[in-house]
């Protein structure tokens, strides 16, 4: 039988795998792919909360995250690409501009 | 009528506005604005105020004696709390007084300045900067309250520096207008403490007021309790008065203010501004009549300055030194007259000095302006040739300095030593000394005035060469203006013609609304002396003579006249006898004028020789500025440069400004440390704070 402490579970491996992709990776893709598995992590919970408590407030909720993990993914990609143009490169190490 | 009384000191102002905006539009091109305008603009304005205050004073003089004040509220300047101050204007018969030689001398030295400043490049900043005085001398003479009083105060201050700097790329001119600024601010100072304490005086016995008649009234009410008040009010705001008024001692600003254009000499240093402090003392004579030791501070000061000034007068060779020392003089007879209670003759005097010293001042202009710029008398003389019409006016404005009979001076200078020979100041012999010593000075006022005659106008010619090609009498904008004045200097004394002459003293009976009650109890309070019950009885006398106040003066005029031949101690043939004395001494001073400078023109040199020393000690005036330099100014700079700008200013002011950006930038250093720049660093700081608010959460 699977219960929601399971969908939970999952749902907290997943959105750590996605914190450690995004302290951890450099490529800055990897890290944006990662931001999307920590929001779908999320999502998971509250479709599986939607389910444990028999109300639609939750699907809501994780449409909305769709639909902000796609902005969240073009504007990201499209930063990117711009980067990449600019200083050849997509590694965060590199991109240190905020210090200097 | 009343509610014309704003367009008297606004009027100038308009003037100022306009001629003050066609100087800044034409600032920056080669040609100024076209004379004409400036002079039919900066004349008109005044012209105004003087027709309408005649117009005010003819309705005044239709009207009761008792009634004879004249209000007009603009609008509420302060409200704040328990202090409710208006711009409102008040004129009664001393302001009427005022008001009148104000703008008719005002009005004249304006029609004059056409010709004296006539092609000078400054001539529409010239008339905006007189216009401008013009209102703040008719702001102080006609404000309602003691504030007011005190905004026309500095206008005046603040005209006085901008005329004698008026040419301001000679420096020596631009020092001097800095000096009387700054003189005039000690005054200032104290002026402004001296309204603060009657304040709070009027807070803890009622309300708290600062208009001139509720001050009036309320210290009517409580005379016992404004004893004390009025003597330190009283000093503190003649301490005021002795900055702007030129008395020991903060005189030394006004010789220096003799740097200034001519006509400005005659208005402000001699005939309007510097008369304010005799004005404020006989404005606030309720006050000041309760404290015989203000009044004698007042009466002594004025005394020692008429005679100390007119010793200086008589070694200066710059004619106009000669008339600033004499300004400062007559102004230390106006004090010594109000301090001796007689404020009617003190601003008597005041009156009639306008006129003949304006006359005065302006006939000296025109020497100056024929001699292009020469001011030293001793190279001068024999003028009288070529300028017939200056060389009349000023003789006849001479003659009324000297207090010769029938002329303006010597009405009103004689009933100054006459009120002040029988004035009851304690102790006993103060008023004898008081009168011997402006007696003398008296006598030294004719011989420097008659000194400068001589050597201007007649014996021998000792002009330079460039000065005898360009002698000439001036043009008829700038004669008339003599005319007129020593006009004024031969008829203003018929107006105060005492009754031992068989005169009725118009003036004084004018006045004697205003100041009448004052006069009154002035004699009651100075005459109880000591004795407890006296002083009692003298307060009660004061109580009854201002609360009745205005009911009372129709007949304290005649009751003083009375007392004057009487009751005061004095007969009519003593006041004779001082009368004749007084005379001889002004005639004995011509007579060694003329003995030193005509007929024997080396005996001047041969005495100046014989007694060097004394002779540098008054030719250096006394070196007063040098120890005032050596005592006031010097230590001055020693404390801003050594302690205010090298200890406080570098390094507390300056420690505590930088000491805020050291410390920014240290707090920056150690901050800085955790910038990498590196997102992924940021993002574990954001897990570290999500985890620790989950912690605080949970546990």
């Amino acid at each position: 039988m699977i219960t929601l402490d399971h969908y939970l579970y999952l749902s907290a491996i997943l959105f750590f795998i996605g914190v450690f992709g995004v302290l951890f990776r450099r490529n800055l893709i990897v890290i944006l792919m990662s931001i999307e598995l920590m929001l779908n992590a999320v999502n998971l919970s509250f479709i599986a909360f939607s389910r444990y408590t028999a109300s639609m407030d939750g699907h809501v909720f994780a449409f909305f995250v769709m639909a902000v993990a796609a902005a969240e993914a073009g504007i990201g990609l499209a930063i990117l690409v711009m980067l990449f143009r600019n200083r050849r490169t997509v590694q965060a190490d590199d991109l240190t501009l905020m210090r200097d | 009528m009343e509610s014309y009384l704003w367009i008297i000191p606004f009027s100038p102002l308009i003037g100022a506005a306009i001629n003050g905006a066609l100087a800044i539009l034409y600032s920056h091109k080669e040609k100024g604005p076209r004379e004409e305008i400036i002079s039919f603009i900066g004349c008109a304005a005044p012209l105004a105020s003087f027709v309408i205050a005649l117009m005010i004073f003819i309705r005044m003089i239709g009207m009761d004696e008792a009634d004879r004040i004249l209000e007009q509220t603009l609008f509420p300047w302060i409200w704040s709390g328990a202090l409710n101050i208006e711009v409102a204007f008040f004129v009664d018969a001393l302001s009427m007084v005022m008001v009148l030689v104000v703008t008719c001398v005002g009005t004249i030295i304006h029609f004059y300045s056409i010709g004296y400043m006539a092609k000078d490049r400054g001539f529409a900043r010239y008339f905006s900067y007189l216009n401008l005085f013009m209102f703040a001398m008719l702001t102080l003479v006609m404000g309602k309250n003691l504030p007011l009083l005190f905004v026309g105060w500095e206008g005046v201050g603040l005209c006085s520096y901008l005329l004698i700097g008026f040419w301001y790329s000679d420096i020596y001119k631009a020092a001097a207008g800095k000096k009387a600024f700054i003189v005039n601010r000690i005054g200032d100072f104290a002026f402004l403490l001296g309204i603060f304490v009657v304040y709070v005086a009027t807070l803890e016995h009622g309300a708290g007021t600062l208009d001139f008649p509720a001050l009036s009234g309320l210290v009517a009410a409580h005379p016992e309790a404004f004893r004390g008040v009025a003597t330190a009010a009283g000093i503190l705001l003649f301490i005021g008065a002795c900055g702007k008024s030129a008395q020991i001692p903060l005189y030394v600003w006004l010789p220096d203010a003799m740097a200034g254009p001519t006509p400005v000499s005659a208005l402000i240093h001699a005939a309007t501004m510097v008369t304010a402090g005799v004005y404020m003392i006989a404005r606030l004579s309720f006050l000041y009549a309760l404290s015989p030791l203000a009044m004698g501070v007042v009466a002594t000061v004025g005394a020692l300055t008429a005679l100390y000034a007119a010793t200086i007068g008589i070694c200066q060779r710059d004619i106009k030194k000669v008339l600033a020392y004499s300004t400062i003089s007559q102004l230390g007879y106006m004090f010594m007259a109000v301090g001796v209670g007689a404020f009617s003759a003190g601003i008597f005097h005041l009156m009639t000095h306008a006129f003949f010293k304006a006359c005065l001042f302006l006939g000296a202009g025109s020497v100056i302006h024929a001699l292009r710029g020469e001011q030293d008398m001793f190279n001068m003389g024999g003028l009288s040739k070529y300028m017939k019409l200056t060389a009349l006016t000023f003789l006849i404005a001479s003659f009324a300095i000297a207090g010769v009979p029938p002329l303006a001076g010597f009405f009103s200078k004689d009933e100054i030593l006459w009120s002040t020979f029988t004035s009851s100041l304690s102790p006993g012999w103060l008023p004898m000394v008081l009168w011997v010593v402006t007696f003398i000075a008296a006598g030294i006022t004719a011989f420097y005035v008659f000194r400068a005659v001589f050597l201007t106008f007649y014996g021998k010619k000792r002009l330079t060469a460039e000065a005898e090609a360009h002698v000439h009498e001036s043009p008829s904008v700038m004669t008339v203006p003599l005319i007129l004045l020593a006009i004024g200097s031969i008829t203003a004394g018929f107006l105060g013609v005492p009754q031992v002459l068989g005169g009725s003293n118009a003036f004084h009976h004018f006045l004697s609304p205003a100041v009448g009650a004052a006069e009154h109890v002035t004699h009651a309070v100075q005459g109880a002396g000591d004795s407890v019950q006296a002083i009692g009885a003298a307060a009660h006398a004061a109580k009854e003579a201002a609360a009745g106040g205005v009911q009372l003066s129709s007949y304290t005029g005649e009751v003083l006249s009375e007392a004057g031949g009487g009751s005061h101690g004095g007969s009519h043939g003593l006041e004779i006898l001082l009368m004749v004395l007084s005379v001889l001494i002004g005639i004995a001073g011509i007579l060694v004028a003329q003995a030193m400078y005509i007929r024997n023109p080396t005996l001047p040199e041969s005495i100046s020789r014989r007694a060097r020393g004394l002779y540098n000690l008054v030719y250096g005036k006394y070196f007063v500025d040098e120890a005032y330099r050596e005592t006031l100014v010097k230590p001055g700079y020693f404390l801003s440069e050594k302690v205010f700008f090298k200890v406080i200013d570098v390094w507390i002011i300056d420690g505590i400004v930088n000491g805020f950006g050291v410390m920014a930038r240290g707090f920056g250093t150690v901050l800085r440390l955790l910038q990498t720049g590196v997102v992924r660093t940021y993002a574990l700081f954001i897990l570290l704070g999500i985890l620790y608010l989950i912690y605080r959460m949970v546990g």
